[in-house]
């Protein structure tokens, strides 16, 4: 597979109001990769994924220089639809959020408010989602069910599903497993790996141990610096700064 | 051992404060029940008032105060959840909306007699509605529009952000996500505001006196420019106002008993429906 780059990140400076959270960052995100973004709280890991599909244009107060562009195309351009950005770019969150509605009404919300309407198409784009998730076998006969009454795991695979639904060429992890067991977990992982063959992944995680097994580029974020944005494999055995490795090896962080 | 003894004398008072409550609440039915069902019957439920309110039913009393009630839900809801939705979802926080929350929430403290000579200046007065079921119903909904306001803004405070951005992030416009997920969300909190104003609007005497209430009309009525009977006015006139005491207070006792019937009716739909979403909301 030809390695293509989608997203580019390119002289990026972002202030919440005088506080300047992400300083002059660069870095890229090849198609049917996933990019890893590590780093201690606070870094602006997560700062940084909200922008690539401009989640943090709903936070007052905020500014943003350089450019993010996917395909070629500066997403904080005048002339782009956020709300396309937004179905071409999905993501999946921290913490399981399902909509408190039924499984299938979680799936099929995400085409609806696109537009399709066909009911059989719906059903057919559920029925892939979920298999896609890993979830199908798990939940086919009660989908009509709430989704709240899944386990948390279960919720999180619910919410991939809900966003492969609308087929996104690109996903977003917010640290997905924060709030999942190990089992959960290691499913997620495991989804993770078979995804990206079909998309361009990017996860955040605080988990250094996550990030060496399912990426395959690594970013190491310190205090809003990238301190290194190199192979994963490089990252995690001759890290080129002294910070990368400190904190790798668990001396600080 | 203190601590055991102290938790135990904690509970106590709860419980009591508990009992008292429903010893006070208890009483009140019973007495209105006792008084009230002795004059209770098909005729008292669908016949006009006869011989100066001393026989007959209050028929028109009923159908009057369930329309002031719907007029000012029909009136207060969309606006008052139109409000809410415009402070919490779309206008940026900062010092004027807090200004607009607070006139809000004073808006609720102004005494119900208030609302009412504000009623007969603006609606029956100056737009020429005169007194009608038009103008109580308006009246009544300025009345509850705090209540309302208030409790839906509760209500979509309360809704997780994370579950905002999740429509967000599909691809959702601001628009779609609160008409979509936002405001079902928020529906059994906004139906609690609503079961709180039933009560208030149905029950208020001051706000519909001079903008609605009339002591007699021979049947119901026919337009919402009609002078209504309502049950709280005519319990007022009944226990102030005739010449014979004795029957007189029977009647009002009955009105009681019907208005409290309605309110709990109709609280009981908004309950109903406020059911039915909340079972998805909590598996």
């Amino acid at each position: 597979m030809a390695k293509e780059k989608r997203i580019e990140v390119e002289n990026l400076n972002f202030y919440y109001g005088s506080s300047h959270v992400l300083k002059n960052i660069n870095m890229f995100c090849y198609k049917n990769r996933v990019t890893a973004i590590i780093g201690p709280s606070g870094c602006g890991k997560t700062t940084l994924i909200r922008l690539f599909n401009r989640m943090n244009d709903l936070i007052p107060g905020t500014r943003l220089e350089g450019n993010i562009t996917l395909d070629g195309k500066n997403i904080y351009d005048k002339d782009v639809d956020v709300v396309e950005i937004r179905r071409l770019v999905g993501m999946v969150f921290q913490k399981p959020n399902p909509f408190p509605k039924s499984i299938y009404e979680n799936l099929s919300y995400g085409l609806k408010i696109n537009g399709i309407k066909e009911k059989h198409f719906i059903e057919e784009r559920i029925v892939k989602s979920l298999k896609e998730a890993a979830l199908w076998e798990e939940v086919k006969d009660r989908l009509k069910d709430s989704a709240l009454r899944l386990s948390g795991g279960q919720q999180q695979r619910l919410c991939i599903a809900r966003c492969l639904a609308v087929e996104p060429e690109v996903i977003l992890f917010d640290e997905p497993c924060a709030s999942l067991d190990p089992i959960s977990t290691k499913k997620i992982e495991v989804l993770i790996e078979k995804l990206k063959e079909r998309y361009t992944i990017v996860i955040v995680t605080h988990n250094m141990q996550q990030a060496a097994r399912v990426s395959d580029y690594t970013a190491f974020l310190f205090m809003g610096e990238l301190v290194e944005f190199d192979h994963t494999e490089k990252i995690f055995t001759v890290p080129a700064h002294k910070r990368t490795e400190d904190y790798i090896t668990g001396k600080f962080g | 051992m203190r601590r055991n003894y102290g938790q135990s004398v904690g509970f106590f008072v709860l419980g009591l404060c508990i009992s008292a409550s429903l010893f006070f609440l208890g009483i009140i039915i019973y007495f209105i029940f006792m008084k009230g069902a002795g004059v209770l019957s098909w005729d008292f439920l669908t016949q006009g008032p006869r011989r100066a309110m001393t026989e007959g039913g209050v028929a028109p009393a009923i159908v009057g105060t369930f329309y002031l009630t719907m007029g000012a839900l029909l009136f207060a809801l969309p606006l008052g959840v139109a409000c809410a939705i415009y402070l919490c979802e779309y206008s940026p926080r900062g010092l004027i909306v807090n200004i607009i929350r607070m006139s809000i929430n004073n808006l609720a403290g102004v005494p119900s007699v208030v609302f009412g000579l504000f009623g007969l200046t603006v609606f029956v007065k100056y737009f020429g509605f005169g007194i009608s079921l038009l103008s109580g119903s308006l009246t009544l909904g300025i009345m509850i529009l705090p209540g309302i306001i208030a409790s839906s803004q509760e209500a979509l405070l309360a809704i997780p952000q994370s579950i905002r951005e999740a429509s967000l992030s599909l691809g959702a416009t601001q628009w779609q996500t609160i008409r979509k997920i936002v405001l079902p969300t928020a529906l059994p909190g906004i139906l609690t505001g609503v079961i709180l104003s039933i009560g208030r609007a149905a029950g208020e005497t001051a706000p519909i006196l001079f903008t609605a209430a009339t002591f007699y009309t021979r049947g119901f009525p026919d337009s919402i420019f009609s002078e209504v009977m309502a049950l709280p006015y005519h319990i007022y006139a009944l226990m102030t106002e005739g010449t014979y005491p004795e029957k007189q207070t029977m009647i009002a006792y009955g009105c009681a008993l019907i208005l409290l019937f309605l309110v709990l009716s109709l609280s009981g739909f908004a309950i109903y429906i406020r059911q039915k979403q909340r079972s998805y909301k909590y598996g």
